[in-house]
């Protein structure tokens, strides 16, 4: 039994594991050995495409303005979420139970149906290709998926909290920033690392609302492909460098991943 | 927890209501607006009534797509849900190999879509790739940029490979949270593991698993950058699903108006099976 379990896991895992490797692997390779010989691991092993994305700016380019604007959006998605979350896990208001759900529903929206409005709406505020225009297309998702992880975590905390804090003289920003958010700290490490994940994945809206200036990594990418023939080698560099920066958060939050999925509700 | 009454709560929403609104409700007005009118270029546009709406509802090929959208959800859904709950029974629940796991698991999840459609891409082509020549190499015939059948398999097991983690994920924080109590007293019993896992963990389980079957329905009604990286909707048209459809309508051909219609009876459909699972689970909880 214990050993089934363990066969199934380790599987598992290696199916995960396997087209992952076959990328590493084959971004180390010449394009020549490629598409010439069939072989498990780089024979002529190179860097070559590494150093042409480190050198070359429409590159390396890519990977800043991908950061930029995720970095950007994570603030702003958590930031206004934060005392949004608050109204809902605390108070009754006014509709509040129809606006959670519209909320919502801007997650289930297919981004495909907003590409070209979106298109439209941001050539005509004049933000089209910059990293801003992609930010706040991604709150659109990212939103309503931070409200929701952080009024889980929120409802967690209890409302004894608050209650002592006001009759100590707390105002409430004051108790909101001094003492509620380090109680849940945990909660916005998760929400980060979910609109960390969330902009750093999506291409479409990105690739749509860019086209020089902030053009993201995963759309050179798309564009190189399709262009210059194929750059085998080179594509599978650029894609290896995209899972560094998801491997490296997931690392921090390891710990929270579990609870963070299950969205604090569990 | 009992929840006061305070109708200036709102101020504190206010800011997300701005941005996902200027997001949201100005962009579907847009689609909505395109949706019932014909242009004939030159910003010209004249009243078309429900004549898009009709359009699409009959066309063939909107038929479908929507019918291998359909297809394909619910293949992954009954493929990655059980394996999902499968592998998490697996899972170590202490020592230092759980940290290991989850973070070995999560991988697939961080890699932005183009890259997943492009890794599989090359793993499983036929000449270069570790997959095609291991399929070929046992005997079969299989090249998934030709083959209709080999090319709905590659599309559905990346989908396996990139999602199957977060049911995983997710079913095992469920797992984590059972108190031991419950195992203790279904052991005095005598109980089969089969039976542990039907009375005890499916029905406390039942939460995420439905977070985990929205979750997983949502974002592969919505399927896009994969597919199209990988089969770019061939051969043919046997990948297109309802998303690439709907970019080539829009930004490939540009007809605005079927295009809008098709977003908005797209949208809704989402909404509708989102809808009844949300409430089911609301009501779930207030029990």
């Amino acid at each position: 039994m214990k050993f089934q379990k363990l066969l199934i896991t380790t599987l598992y895992i290696l199916f995960l594991l396997l087209p992952i490797y076959w990328l590493v692997s084959m971004s180390f390779k010449t394009t020549n050995e490629i598409l010439g010989v069939f072989s498990l691991w780089p024979i002529e092993f190179t860097l070559d495409n590494y150093r042409k994305i480190f050198t070359d700016p429409t590159w390396y380019n890519g990977y800043i303005n991908s950061l930029i604007y995720v970095v950007i959006n994570t603030v702003i998605s958590v930031s206004v979420a934060l005392p949004a979350a608050y109204a809902f896990s605390r108070y009754r208001f006014l509709g509040d139970k129809h606006l959670f759900f519209w909320l919502l529903t801007n997650r289930m929206a297919p981004p495909a149906v907003f590409a070209l409005p979106f298109f439209q709406l941001y050539s005509a505020t004049g933000l089209f290709d910059t990293h801003i225009a992609v930010a706040l297309a991604h709150c659109l998702f990212n939103i309503p998926l931070a409200v929701w992880i952080l009024e889980g975590f929120m409802s967690g905390v209890p409302k004894e909290l608050d209650e002592t804090a006001y009759l100590d003289g707390y105002s409430f920003w004051r108790f909101f920033i001094r003492i509620f958010i380090p109680t849940i700290a945990a909660g916005i490490g998760v929400a980060m690392f979910f609109c960390f994940m969330y902009s750093w994945v999506e291409l479409l809206l990105a690739k749509t609302l860019t086209s020089v200036e902030a053009k993201p990594i995963a759309a050179t990418m798309t564009r190189t492909a399709s262009t210059a023939g194929y750059e085998l080698g080179l594509l599978a560099a650029a894609g290896t460098l995209t899972i560094i920066p998801g491997a490296f958060v997931i690392y921090f939050v390891r710990n929270y991943i579990a609870k963070g999925f299950a969205l604090g509700r569990v | 927890m009992n929840k006061i009454s305070n109708q200036r709560a709102w101020w504190l929403v206010v800011p997300v209501v701005v941005l996902v609104a200027f997001n949201a409700l100005i962009p579907l007005m847009t689609v909505v607006n395109y949706s019932v009118q014909e242009t004939f270029g030159n910003n010209l546009f004249f009243w078309h009534g429900v004549g898009w709406f009709e359009q699409v509802l009959t066309s063939e090929r909107f038929h479908a797509s929507l019918l291998r959208q359909l297809a394909f959800t619910g293949m992954i859904l009954i493929i990655e849900v059980p394996l999902g709950i499968a592998v998490a029974l697996c899972m170590p629940r202490k020592g230092p190999w759980v940290s290991v796991c989850l973070v070995l698991m999560a991988l697939p999840l961080l890699i932005p879509w183009n890259v997943v459609g492009a890794m599989w891409n090359i793993f499983a082509l036929p000449d270069i790739g570790l997959l095609g020549r291991m399929i070929n190499g046992l005997g079969i015939d299989y090249n998934f940029t030709q083959q209709p059948v080999a090319a709905w398999s590659t599309t559905v097991l990346m989908d396996v490979w990139h999602w199957t983690s977060l049911v995983v994920l997710l079913t095992y924080a469920g797992l984590c949270s059972i108190p031991d109590a419950y195992y203790q007293a279904a052991r005095i019993d005598g109980a089969s593991s089969w039976s542990v896992f039907r009375y005890i963990q499916l029905p406390k389980l039942k939460r995420v698993l439905t977070i985990a079957i929205l979750l997983r329905f949502m974002d592969s009604f919505m399927i896009y950058t994969e597919p199209f990286v990988l089969t770019g909707g061939g051969p043919g048209n046997t990948t297109t699903f309802l998303s690439i459809d709907l970019v080539k309508i829009a930004l490939g051909q540009f007809d605005l108006g079927p295009a809008a219609a098709m977003s908005l009876i797209y949208f809704l459909m989402v909404l509708l099976v989102c809808w009844v699972f949300y409430t089911a689970m609301m009501r779930n909880e207030e029990q």
